[in-house]
């Protein structure tokens, strides 16, 4: 008995170590996951307004008119409440907005792309964008539900650049050799990139279905791979002074944030006038961001914006 | 022999196995995400007043949100900066002291600026935030009698001051622009006063405390007459009920704060509690209490209440 119990013992001891051992290794090989390295980024800029004021009325409306963006949303079963959120408010400032769901889900409509891994999701849902929509859209936004964009915001960032120059931006990580933009800040591709990328995804010495050893690897890291391959380059997003304008935290926390470490800059710490994506919020607070940033003004403030966008037809909180 | 060792092998193996299970299980919560939680606060009292914080979400250190002004480069504020100038508001802010570094500091470092004059009204005098000492006692009893103080107070010391008179919470959230825009119409010596109008128990009205109040110069002197004159009784437990029927008495006009679509303007709960359709049960008093009947929520929100 004594002898059972104490291989038994010794079992679960090596088993533990051996457990501990292969995910540091699978840290090292993937370069400290967590840690966030941020110098060395390859920085782009939102354009300066006094360049864009130069531009004519009639061809700044031609300009907003140009862009079409096409969003592409991941989304689970449990994540049910998000989705609902997110189709109601800003994804409809979306030239178009399209749901990928794991599985099929009774309650909305969604491109069923049968599998629950994220990284396959991502491929399936690039794949089928590109095949279907590469004619109508110059760009492609990609989130999680747990986001929040500013589709007008992300159409002022990109309005000087060129979707047949390969971008790949938003708010960047760098992670040992490799810098990634972060799903949830949301991922950026235009029309160049995507085509890259698509030529990539059936190679699997370049894009592997499994990128990870043993542990998986998340899927905003296999896709900085795979679009490294193609000479596509992850951009950290930021606005004329420097602040991020892709966010993957929520304003609540950001502020949290700066109250403890520098409460003198609570406003100039904080968030980018001009932010596009803020992360980590719940559905109520989608309604209320979408009040705050659509509805809710100030009397007597003017701002004299150098575009105009103007809401979707029918639509009720905008 | 064989066996025993066979069986020892198998136990090892098993050990392992588990060990390597609950080893993985460990790393990956360790290393996975946590849910976010929400507390939900839904009011069974019209007159209940926000439970004490449990000091979870408190924040630390000292803002400065003057650094604002500085962000909207391009924003044009004279129309803004012209009614601050014209309709001129004084907010008094009732807090109590175990609220000053929880709540009432960011009421200061927020919108308590855009005021013309701001006070800070506890029942104890602190010279360094600085908050006005009424000599009262602190609890939910308290609350018309600090009221009345806190009144009497900005009459005696700031009535030429000021045209318009507002009591806040130190959990409510106001927009000064939207607000000098509502009572930019009216005239500041007539009796007149808005709020969240409620349609129980007085005749014409009654204004929701959450929500916020604002009187004008006529309706304070009137006020803080009704008192040295006995008009008004000074005890009660409800202080919004309280002040709603006083202000009938002395002839102060509860007015329509709706805005230009008929939608209101004050509002006694957060703003999910408002936007998301279905949030309040139909059977919640609330539906039962407004004096006007519900319209979509409002461009030109002026308060907002119960905000951590």
């Amino acid at each position: 008995m004594l002898s059972e119990s104490s291989s038994f013992l010794k079992g679960v001891m090596l088993g533990s170590i051996f457990c501990a051992l292969i995910t540091m290794l699978g840290h090292v090989r993937i370069g400290h996951g967590n840690r966030m390295h941020h110098h060395e980024h390859h920085h782009l800029q939102a354009p300066n307004k006094e360049d864009i004021l130069k531009i004519s009325e009639d061809e700044r409306m031609e300009l907003s008119k140009s862009f079409r963006v096409y969003c592409i949303i991941l989304v689970k079963p449990k994540d049910v409440s998000l989705w609902a959120a997110v189709k109601e408010t800003w994804t409809k400032h979306c030239d178009k907005a399209e749901f990928f769901s794991s599985e099929n889900v009774k309650v909305f409509e969604s491109i069923n792309m049968e599998t629950s891994d994220m990284w396959l999701m991502m491929r399936k849902a690039y794949k089928y964008a590109f095949d279907k929509h590469s004619d109508q859209y110059n760009w492609f936004f990609l989130a999680r539900p747990t986001t929040f964009a500013i589709v007008e915001n992300l159409k002022y960032f990109l309005l000087k650049k060129d979707p047949s120059q390969p971008f790949y931006l938003g708010h960047t990580i760098k992670s040992g050799d490799l810098e990634y933009v972060s799903v949830e800040g949301g991922i950026v591709l235009s029309i160049e990139s995507m085509k890259r990328l698509n030529s990539l995804l059936n190679i699997p010495e370049k894009c592997p279905e499994q990128g990870g050893m043993i542990w998986k690897i998340s899927e905003d890291k296999q896709l900085a791979v795979c679009l490294k391959y193609a000479g596509v380059f992850a951009e950290n997003a930021e606005d004329a002074d420097g602040k991020d304008v892709f966010n993957t935290k929520s304003v609540g926390l950001f502020i949290k944030e700066a109250m403890t470490n520098h409460p003198n800059q609570v406003v100039e710490g904080c968030c980018s006038d001009m932010a596009v994506t803020f992360n980590g919020l719940t559905p109520n607070q989608m309604h209320v961001m979408m009040y705050g940033v659509y509805r809710l003004r100030a009397f007597g403030h003017l701002f004299n914006d150098a575009l105009i966008f103007l809401p979707p037809n029918g639509s009720d909180n905008d | 022999m064989a066996s025993k060792s066979w069986l020892n092998f198998l136990t090892f193996l098993c050990g392992s196995a588990i060990g390597f299970f609950l080893c993985s299980q460990l790393l990956s919560i360790l290393l996975g995400e946590q849910g976010d939680t929400q507390p939900n606060i839904l009011h069974n009292d019209p007159h209940a007043r926000h439970s004490d914080d449990n000091g979870q979400n408190h924040l630390e250190g000292q803002m400065n949100f003057n650094a604002d002004s500085s962000q909207h480069k391009d924003e044009n504020t004279d129309i803004a900066e012209n009614l601050f100038q014209k309709v001129k508001i004084l907010c008094w802010v009732m807090t109590g002291p175990q609220n000053l570094e929880k709540k009432a500091k960011h009421v200061k470092a927020t919108w308590a600026q855009r005021c013309n004059k701001v006070l800070f009204m506890s029942s104890e005098e602190n010279k360094d935030f600085p908050t006005v000492g009424l000599k009262t006692k602190e609890g939910r009893d308290q609350l018309y009698w600090k009221t009345i103080k806190a009144f009497q107070y900005v009459h005696d010391h700031y009535l030429e001051d000021a045209d318009w008179f507002m009591k806040a919470d130190d959990d409510t959230y106001v927009i000064l622009d939207n607000l000098r825009w509502l009572l930019s119409k009216y005239d500041p010596e007539k009796p007149i006063y808005f709020g969240r109008r409620f349609k129980p128990y007085v005749k014409q009205g009654y204004m929701s405390g959450g929500a916020g109040y604002v009187l004008s110069k006529e309706a304070l002197k009137r006020f803080v007459d009704a008192f040295k004159t006995d008009k008004c009784t000074h005890s009660s437990s409800i202080e919004d009920l309280a002040l709603g029927k006083c202000m009938e008495i002395i002839n102060v006009e509860a007015g329509d704060s709706r805005d230009t679509t008929g939608k209101e303007t004050f509002h006694p709960f957060v703003p999910e509690h408002h936007l998301i359709k279905g949030y309040l049960p139909r059977t919640f008093w609330y539906w039962n209490y407004n004096y006007y009947p519900p319209v979509e929520v409002s461009l030109e929100i002026l308060l907002y209440k119960y905000l951590d």
